[in-house]
């Protein structure tokens, strides 16, 4: 694996996103469909990043009291229901977490 | 390292490195760059309105720091009930700030790691990838306000586990895909009683 390439292209296409809007700065604009389907796009690529890291931590499925990534992940769901906080959901849960990690397993 | 300078982009990243471990092909890696980020598109889009009117060079630099943190910073910051007020001028320091701040952490925080993760080797074994996880949820859960949202959370959610085993973690981007696709259609079926009644009335 050539690293330099690797990153140069990496830099590439997430600056390249981030700076198509920015560059032409309101002077294009996406038909209705495709503005509709971005809107779904930050939770659908988050939840699918989240869910198999809390649900298969060892990278097998362990849906059980054992896997402590997925009771923190549900409580850290409870904690931004209530606190609707991005800080406190991530203090808390991390709280939560480390908890258990360290002194149940 | 280097990525953490030039790429600034944290699951990106943290991705990334698990398909160099499993060897995946560059075109791979950088295609699941490419779906990953997609959402900061979306960010750029909301906050065009903001920084249409500053020189290309300072757009150029805040797109550079666009991540997930900045803009939910940013976000707030513009909603008219923010806590530092509705006086947007000078809106984009906070903006520059929260670039910098991040920044200064992230890459300070890469170096650290690597210093500690050869001094103490069994180190990845404290679960610390949690914290992208729980920073990852606390920014999910908000979304959570429509049922076309919620199909689609769901269905990206039930896909992954579905197509965790597809070899270089293709999975990823075929249960975004299908999140964005389940989203889409619920809308679809939404507005499609309202077309109907429209119609109706024209007749």
């Amino acid at each position: 694996m050539n690293e330099f390439w690797l990153i140069l292209g990496m830099f590439i296409i997430t600056f390249g996103i981030r700076f198509i809007m920015f560059a032409f700065a309101g002077k294009i604009t996406f038909p209705i469909w495709l503005q509709q389907s971005l809107k779904f796009v930050p939770p659908a690529v988050l939840t699918a990043i989240i869910v198999p890291s809390v649900v298969m931590p060892l990278g097998e499925i362990d849906i059980s009291f054992n896997n402590v990534y997925l009771i923190a992940a549900v409580v850290s769901v409870g904690i931004s229901l209530v606190t609707k906080s991005l800080l406190k959901t991530i203090f808390f849960g991390m709280l939560v977490f480390l908890i258990l990690h360290f002194f149940i397993t | 390292m280097a990525m953490s300078l030039f790429v600034f982009a944290g699951s990106a990243q943290f991705i990334v490195l698990a398909l160099i471990a499993v060897q995946a092909p560059l075109q791979v890696i950088l295609l699941t760059t490419f779906v990953v980020n997609l959402r900061h598109l979306l960010y750029a889009t909301a906050l065009v309105p903001y920084v249409s009117h500053f020189p290309l060079s300072l757009r150029a630099f805040l797109a550079f720091g666009l991540t997930d943190e900045s803009f939910a910073n940013m976000s707030q910051r513009y909603q008219p009930d923010s806590p530092l007020g509705n006086d947007h001028r000078y809106a984009h320091y906070f903006y520059i700030g929260s670039i910098l701040s991040f920044y200064t952490t992230w890459s300070s925080s890469t170096a650290i790691g690597l210093i500690l993760g050869n001094m103490i080797p069994d180190m990845t074994s404290w679960g610390l990838e949690f914290a992208m996880s729980v920073t990852f949820i606390g920014m999910v859960v908000p979304y959570l306000n429509s049922r076309a949202m919620l199909s689609a959370v769901f269905s990206a959610a039930a896909a992954s586990l579905y197509f965790a085993y597809l070899p270089n973690k293709l999975g990823l981007i075929v249960s975004a895909l299908i999140g964005v696709a389940v989203g889409l259609l619920v809308i679809h079926f939404q507005n499609m009683p309202l077309k109907k009644i429209k119609e109706l009335k024209d007749e």
